[in-house]
């Protein structure tokens, strides 16, 4: 007689094996979001300042007037500035007379030309020695953290653990159903807890390239900060994805068919979508409201990943949004339990 | 766990019931099924072969009545008596992402005994296939790999749903030799078929059902003696005015049937009907397109024994 497989790992095996091998799942769990993501923080991001495109006519008045870093210049000849202006190339042509006098060709009416004028004036006068009597300097406000892809990241996290959460395991509950696969699991000695677990494990196991394939590509090619800690951010992710998992179990305790699961399933997660704060701030929704959208799970888990990343709350700070996730999963799980049909 | 006698039934039915809504799919069964038996409920669709089944499985409850198997009962020993039944549904469908060995190897983690996952799959002809996808094989390799995850656990009792329903007869052939294999080892089996060959060829003792009854029981040969007829000689005539009644009155015609110019006899013997019916056809000059003569099966038992037959097509 040979050692036999320990059940668990095989059912646990099975559930990354059957995801794996579904190329759509695959998509719709790490590429899209992805995809989202780039392409919402790429239309959105704060642009860097508009540099202006002028004109100088000879080779000491261009270095000069190159030293203010939003001008950008190129020298011309004479005719060849004034055909640039001409053409709007650039929007403004400087010129130095042979006294040293400087003259600005540019159109008034022109907001860039008068930027420009002013900017090349400055530098002009700088170069030639000019002292400031008042001293002045910059504090730039582009601090990261405030930007718009900075609030998306945690949103589309959030979004795509409940996805993933509830109809990973509503799918293929229904789908055990439909194929009277579950009946036949149920008439082998399984354990069924462990046809349970099995979809808890496979779902941390998971979550870890969702969470890091997710947040790493926010904070690495977008630069969203993380504040808190990577394991910190692991713990907050589990007990959201676990609490969408309690959720999923209760949508696929009696459904048969596919499309029963995948009405039930939009109707629970579309209203979440919309409220919850995904792509744009829940507060903007009436104060009547509020306690109602603050209840909701996926409200909780993205207010507690917004803090936790990009304000850097410790995990202790964030025990409301904890509690609401833990509640709902006790709810649903213990329900899910009580009505779920295993045929 | 307690040490069971051989004497005992592997499984025993008493007054089993089991309603639908206005069905009455189970309408008191009593059945004993002997250690190391192949026994076969034979009946057509909605008989109630399979909510019998599933009643014996533990995987559907009845409304009254008793189940014992090998000595146990499901309210009290039914983890043990999981690791000892081998079952087939009639219509599962196996994850077609997994691969043969992988399916094998899921269901074989749950017996504490039993065959290697490699034996198995040689035992169900499948070692070509181990590596293949579920979701690429032919019917009849989907049905052995589900004989195959009902052998895993060596099981002492097994039962089989319509085993080779669907299949071609080259497959059903083939997945008969593996039951008979598997019937070699002393073990029980129960099966369900509306195939009447598949009952006689494979089952030591049939059942037959309709309407959720038990309407007779006994070896195939038994059961087919017991209606009196050897054979059937079935023709087609052209021609009109045919009276078959006249038919009745030949020796060894035990039965007429006729129905849109094909005409069915239970005959007792052969050699002196025949020659008896061709010449009372040449007599009233009607012309014969089609004559068969086959020997009395299980099907002819079910019409004599209801009026119908197994399988309406
Ligand atoms: N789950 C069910 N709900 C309602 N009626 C059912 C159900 N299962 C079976 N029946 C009915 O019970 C009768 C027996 O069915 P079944 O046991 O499947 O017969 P068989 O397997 O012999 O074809 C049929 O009339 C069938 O329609
Ligand atoms: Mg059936």
């Amino acid at each position: 007689m040979s050692r036999r497989d320990n059940p668990l790992i095989q059912l646990t095996l099975v559930r990354f094996r059957e995801f794996l091998r579904e190329p759509e799942a695959l998509f719709w769990v790490f590429v899209f979001p992805l995809v989202l993501a780039a392409g919402l923080g790429i239309a959105f991001r704060n642009r860097p300042p508009d540099v202006v495109k002028i004109g100088a006519v000879g080779a000491p008045l261009t270095k000069s007037l190159a030293a203010e870093k939003l001008l950008d210049v190129t020298q011309y000849s004479l005719p060849e500035g004034e055909q640039a202006l001409r053409t709007g190339k650039i929007a403004l042509l400087a010129e130095s007379s042979p006294q040293g006098q400087i003259a600005y060709h540019y159109d008034e009416t022109n907001p860039d030309g008068r930027t420009a004028r002013m900017l090349a004036d400055s530098a002009v006068q700088r170069a030639a020695g000019r002292a400031d009597p008042v001293a002045s300097s910059d504090r730039l406000v582009r601090e990261p953290g405030s930007r718009y892809i900075d609030f998306l990241i945690p949103g589309l996290l959030g979004m795509n653990l409940m996805g993933s959460g509830i109809w990973g395991l509503v799918f293929t509950i229904a789908d055990a159903r439909r194929k009277k696969l579950m009946k036949r699991l149920v008439a082998t000695p399984m354990p069924r807890s462990y046809y349970l677990l099995s979809f808890l494990l496979s779902r941390l196991g998971f979550l870890v390239v969702e969470v890091f394939v997710l947040a790493g590509f926010g904070v690495f090619f977008f630069h969203v900060p993380m504040r808190g800690s990577w394991v910190g951010l692991f713990l907050l992710c589990i007990v959201g994805s676990v609490s969408f998992s309690g959720i999923g179990l209760l949508i696929a305790s009696r459904v048969r068919t596919i499309e029963a699961a995948s009405g039930l399933t939009n109707l629970v997660m579309m209203p979440m979508w919309v409220v919850s704060g995904v792509f744009f701030s829940a507060s903007r929704f009436p104060d009547s409201v509020q306690p109602i959208i603050k209840a909701l799970p996926l409200t909780a888990l993205i207010d507690g990943l917004r803090a936790y990343m990009l304000q850097g709350e410790p995990l202790a700070h964030l025990a409301v949004e904890m509690a609401i996730l833990c509640g709902w999963l006790a709810v649903c799980f213990t329900l899910a339990l009580k009505i779920f049909r295993w045929r | 766990m307690s040490p069971v006698s051989n004497s005992t039934p592997a499984l025993r039915l008493r007054n089993l019931r089991k309603t639908y809504k206005d069905v009455v799919a189970v309408d008191g069964m009593d059945l004993e099924v002997r250690r190391g038996e192949c026994f076969g409920l034979l009946g057509p669709n909605g008989a109630g072969k399979t909510t019998t089944i599933e009643i014996c499985e533990g995987l559907t409850a009845a409304d009254a009545g008793e189940v014992e198997l090998l000595g146990m009962r499901w309210e009290t020993d039914e983890k043990a008596l999981r690791q000892k039944l081998g079952i087939q549904l009639q219509e599962t469908q196996l994850s077609d992402k997994l691969t043969v060995n992988e399916t094998v190897r899921l269901f074989a983690s749950f017996f504490h005994q039993g065959p290697s996952v490699h034996e198995v799959i040689a035992q169900a002809q499948l070692t070509e296939k181990r590596n293949a996808r579920v979701g690429g094989l032919s019917g009849g390799q989907k049905q052995r790999l589900a004989l195959g995850c009902a052998l895993v656990g060596d099981p002492e009792l097994l039962f089989l749903d319509e085993p080779t329903t669907g299949l071609d007869p080259q497959a059903r052939r083939q997945l008969w030799d593996l039951i008979e294999e598997f019937k070699a080892g002393g073990r029980t089996i129960l099966l369900t078929t509306h195939y009447m060959d598949e009952a006689e060829r494979l089952c030591d003792r049939v059942a037959i059902m309709d309407h959720g009854r038990v309407i007779a029981l006994a070896t195939p040969r038994e059961l087919i003696a017991s209606i009196g007829i050897e054979h059937i000689v079935e023709f087609s005539v052209s021609g009109s005015a045919f009276d078959a009644g006249a038919l009745h009155v030949i020796e060894g015609v035990r039965g007429v049937r006729h129905d849109n110019g094909s005409v069915q006899l239970q005959v007792t013997e052969l050699h002196r009907a025949v020659p008896a019916v061709l010449e009372e056809l040449t007599r009233s000059g009607v012309m014969l397109t089609e004559l068969r003569t086959h020997s009395a099966t299980l099907e002819d038992v079910f019409v004599t024994l209801t009026g119908r037959r197994l399988r309406d097509e």
